[in-house]
């Protein structure tokens, strides 16, 4: 990787996933050629982007165009600190969750496997194509291809109901970004005449008063990947998918690329100085906060597994919606560093459902009792997982709750720091009750599955994926140093 | 020596080669021949726009007759425009014409259907090119009858009323722009496009003037379907044969458009048309009626033809709603949409022919599971409905980017939000087809579908490609389009 320059860099990182893809397709007869590429191909973009991240650290800013679609309006891509954070997220637990993958959709004899492959990989080169994205035009285009390239995912098992739940993914996904954030982007070119990312933002001087709160109101809910509510439907109905695919991509990829998106949009179009003369911009910051609420008390309610988590994902997602909101540099960097810290333990969950899924067929709460003692890794790295939500150390959780917290109380936002303490005893009232099942109550033999009645772990690539992901959660609150460098220089001019 | 007759011949060769093409007796010569000579027209098209682009404008007088007595051509910018566009989609649509006809039209008939296509081509190019306001009376007529013809041809018996209330409403039509061009020739004594512009404008209080301005504006109004004047077309694309409704949809309707944009803006001028007449105020409304309207109507239909004919009605709204803005940028997305329009439209009609050939009927339901068996076909069908919809990186985002500038321009942001929920209900009329081919099974018993001949393939997959080319690379139509739009406004033309 040495003697590439950060542009090459960049470019590989958009191309790698694609030829992994058409790898894949080539190799779609032979499962182990195919997964050995899925493999290769998502340690190779690991490696492209740990190579990236050097530079950005050293202030560089690279960046190129690909092509000018309109006079002055370009397909470009820049890497800043922001971009790098979710860069080195998604490519990290790329690799991580190919190896959980081939281990789930083996056991459970999943069909059209290469297929799931391919778009998975065309997911991530998306992926790397929101975070990388110089320009809103850019970032629109490749969060669109994102929305298409996971509804084959969403709806892998072809049944009535995967359609459905395909049909409500995609419609107010795609009702969002071209009904509210479309006419946001142009908005902004008309207003500015560019779209480009700048630290400070882009608009200081060219729009005030009460169209600031609609522009950044038709940011925050146009992005409804970041499920603020009521946008959130979608990511429960996405849950039908399979769990990789629910772990990766709508624990990590997906809706990050929505919070991503928003904290992008706040930081280097509007810029916290201009966004905080906006008349009543506290209110979608209590939209925020109560979509942090309402959906932690709905998870509450949940007994399948997967929509709790998902539930908990909303809740967590508009923490960063709220860091954003808060509108102090601060809460910034507990948006950005949440962005990381979130990914980690929330595919940590993710996995520990798919794998008891996988070993025992379970897929309610209710079914979890005396569990721990035949799953000890996964039910250990689920407890890890839940702990990160709570907040409390040693899982990294913490970081990005302290730093929100410092901002709110920095902008004297009551309000905000009431709800993250709330939603720290929600979070804990839905997640110690699973614990507390799973190790210390007895086993249900009626709660046994058929044929699953002696099961013990899942099989070992999952395991061993589920154990590298909480063990990075605890690493990342002891040497938090490279994402707290990443996140303090997000928004800051170079 | 030949360049100095190109705007003669762009005419006259399809013209003549009209009945020829009826004596030759072969029908597979026939079709060799009418196909060169829709690849000639093409390049005289694109050697014309070569030649006008830096802005000269080239003349033409028949038989040396000097204007305002003979009959004088010209080509500036705006029609050489036009003619590309015809000359672009007529140069897929023959080559396509052998497969589809095969299975659509008696084999006694092929004949007639490339003698009239050749006719109605060379009708269409007449009307671009005549700078005569008499001259584009008959070439409009000359393209009317022999679409009326084509029309008729269509295998179901609905074909001929379908064809019948097309020649009524078009007959009257004509009539209305036949009234108008004579109550002018009255008023001022001449025909030559040019004299009259110059004539006009000291007859600006006249009774007269007046009336021919409401009968020209009604007779256009017929031809190109602005609502409530539509009501011809949706049957005519319906039960026209499968190359016809791909050529006259993408065709005739702009030629119609670009006929009224030549009175309202070279020969009544731009003051007489909108400040004087304020005819704005009546293509608004009426715009704003047919967006509306004709996207309702298209969700609702069970025919995928009729579904396309409404859309179409829908694009032409937006068109004139670009006009009704009465601003270069509105203008610049009318003149892009019309582009646009012509190439997304055409290449869902191809589409759309060569599922009628494999599958033999254009019903919704009947399409059902067909996704896995005709991969090309689909997929460049779903190309052409992303462009419909206005996804970015096709088309149709090209067109919707300038319209709703225009629109934020002028302030007038009810339009911007009514484009926004078009796009949306573009959505949901297309997506209905998408889901039924993917993601439906075929019923049981259905006579198994194979993908369509290349034949028919390679002409639709050029024309998709060409909505994703200049939907990334848009210099060329988004350059003659601004500069056609600025000398019409600025009137300086012919």
């Amino acid at each position: 990787m040495m003697g590439l320059m950060p542009v090459d860099l960049i470019i590989l990182a958009l191309c790698i996933p694609l030829f992994t893809a058409v790898g894949i397709y080539l190799a779609g007869n032979s499962p182990n050629v195919r997964e050995g590429i899925t493999l290769g191909g998502s340690l190779l973009l690991f490696l492209t982007i740990v190579a990236l991240t050097p530079h950005i650290l050293d202030g560089e800013r690279p960046s190129f165009e690909l092509i000018e679609i309109l006079p002055g309006l370009k397909l470009s891509f820049t890497v800043e600190p922001l971009g790098m954070i979710f860069a080195l997220v998604a490519a990290t637990l790329w690799p991580i969750n190919s190896l959980y993958s081939i281990g789930y959709m083996r056991s459970n004899n999943e069909r059209k496997q290469t297929r799931f492959y391919i778009f998975f990989a065309i997911a991530l080169s998306s992926v790397m194509a929101i975070a990388f994205a110089g320009n809103l035009l850019t970032l629109f285009v490749f969060y669109e291809v994102l929305t298409l390239s996971t509804y084959p995912l969403v709806t892998h098992a072809g049944t009535e109901k995967a359609r459905n739940a395909g049909r409500v993914y995609l419609g107010i996904l795609i009702s969002t970004s071209i009904g509210l954030l479309l006419p946001a982007i142009i908005w902004v070119w008309y207003l500015a005449g560019t779209t480009d990312f700048t630290a400070g933002g882009i608009l200081t001087g060219h729009i005030s008063g009460p169209l600031l709160t609609v522009l950044a109101a038709l940011f925050i809910f146009g992005i409804g990947k970041a499920a603020v509510m009521p946008t959130h439907r979608w990511l429960p109905a996405a849950m039908v998918a399979p769990t990789p695919v629910s772990a990766l991509l709508h624990a990590v990829a997906v809706v990050k690329a929505g919070v991503f998106s928003v904290v992008k949009v706040v930081a280097y179009i509007f810029g916290l100085d201009l966004l905080i003369t906006a008349p009543g911009i506290e209110w979608l910051l209590y939209i925020a906060c109560f979509t942090v609420v309402a959906a932690s008390i709905i998870a509450l309610q949940q007994d399948n597994l997967k929509k709790r988590l998902a539930y908990s994902t909303i809740s967590q997602l508009s923490y960063v919606v709220m860091g954003a909101l808060i509108l102090a540099p601060l809460s910034l960097i507990g948006a950005s560093l949440h962005i990381a810290v979130h990914a980690f333990g929330k595919i940590t969950l993710f996995f520990a459902a798919g794998s008891i899924y996988t070993a025992s067929k379970k897929t309610n709460i209710s079914q979890l009792n005396g569990i721990g003692r035949r799953m000890p890794w996964t039910m250990a790295a689920f407890s890890i997982g839940a702990l990160s939500m709570i907040a409390l150390p040693p899982a990294a959780g913490f970081l990005s709750k302290w730093y929100l917290l410092l901002g709110a109380s920095q902008q004297q936002q009551y309000i905000a720091m009431a709800v993250i303490v709330m939603s720290t005893l929600l979070n804990a009232a839905y997640f110690v009750p699973i614990i507390y099942a799973a190790f210390l109550k007895p086993e249900d033999p009626d709660q046994l599955i058929e044929h699953k009645r002696d099961h013990k772990e899942a099989p070992l690539p999952m395991v061993i994926a589920l154990t590298i992901t909480a063990a990075a959660t605890l690493l990342i609150f002891i040497f938090p140093g490279l994402a707290l460098e990443l996140a303090q220089a997000v928004g800051v001019p170079v | 020596m030949i360049n100095e007759h190109l705007p003669a011949l762009q005419v006259v060769v399809p013209l003549l080669a009209a009945p020829i093409c009826f004596m030759i007796f072969n029908n597979r010569l026939s079709w060799l021949f009418a196909t060169l000579v829709s690849w000639l027209s093409f390049a005289m098209a694109i050697l014309l726009v070569m030649e006008v682009r830096d802005g000269t404008v080239l003349h033409y007088e028949f038989g040396g007759w000097a204007p305002p007595w003979g009959i004088e051509y010209k080509v500036d910018i705006l029609n050489s425009y036009v003619l590309l566009i015809v000359t672009a989609i007529a140069a897929a649509v023959f080559p396509y014409s052998w497969k589809s006809i095969q299975k659509e039209i008696p084999k006694s008939h092929h004949r007639i259907y490339l003698t009239a296509m050749l006719l109605c081509l060379a009708g269409l190019l007449g009307m671009t090119i005549t700078g005569d306001a008499f001259n584009l009376f008959v070439l409009l007529e000359i393209s009317s009858l022999s679409s009326y013809t084509l029309i008729s041809l269509g295998r179901d018996r609905r074909a001929l009323t379908a064809s019948f209330q097309y020649l009524i409403m078009g007959t009257i039509g004509a009539t209305f722009i036949l009234i108008g061009i004579g109550l002018l020739y009255a008023l001022t004594g001449t025909l030559n496009m040019a004299d009259l512009a110059s004539r006009i404008p000291a007859l600006e209080g006249s009774r007269t003037l007046q009336a021919a301005f409401a009968f020209l504006i009604l007779g256009f109004g017929l031809k190109l379907a602005m609502f409530p004047l539509h009501l011809w077309l949706p049957n005519a694309y319906a039960y026209a044969p499968s190359a016809v409704s791909a050529f006259i949809g993408a065709t005739a309707t702009k030629v119609a458009i670009y006929a009224l944009l030549r009175f309202l803006y070279t020969i009544f001028g731009s003051s007489f048309s909108f400040d004087y007449m304020q005819v704005q105020w009546l293509l608004m409304p009426l715009a704003i009626a047919s967006i509306l309207f004709a996207s309702m109507v298209a969700i609702f239909q069970d025919g995928i033809k009729r579904l396309l004919a409404y859309s179409s009605v829908a694009q032409i709204g937006y068109i004139l709603l670009g006009i009704s803005l009465v601003n270069v940028t509105g203008l610049t997305a009318s003149l892009l949409h019309m582009f646009n329009h012509a190439l997304m439209k055409g290449g869902l009609f191809l589409a759309l022919g060569a599922i009628a050939y494999r599958v033999g009927s254009t019903q919704v339901k009947s399409i059902a599971g067909i996704g896995q068996a005709m991969p090309y076909t689909m997929a460049a069908f779903v190309v052409g409905a992303l462009s419909l919809i206005g996804v970015p990186l096709t088309v149709g985002f090209i067109s919707k980017w300038y319209l709703i500038l225009a629109t934020l321009e002028k302030g007038y942001w009810p339009l911007t939000v009514l484009i926004i929920i078009s796009s949306l209900m573009a959505v949901v009329y297309t997506w209905r087809i998408i889901e039924t081919a993917y993601f439906q099974e075929r019923p049981a018993g259905a006579a198994p579908v194979t993908e369509a001949p290349m034949s028919l393939l390679i002409p639709t997959w050029i024309v998709i490609f060409a909505n994703l080319y200049f939907g990334i690379n848009s210099s060329l139509s988004t350059d003659l389009a601004s500069r056609a739009a600025i000398i019409l406004s600025g009137g300086s033309l012919l």
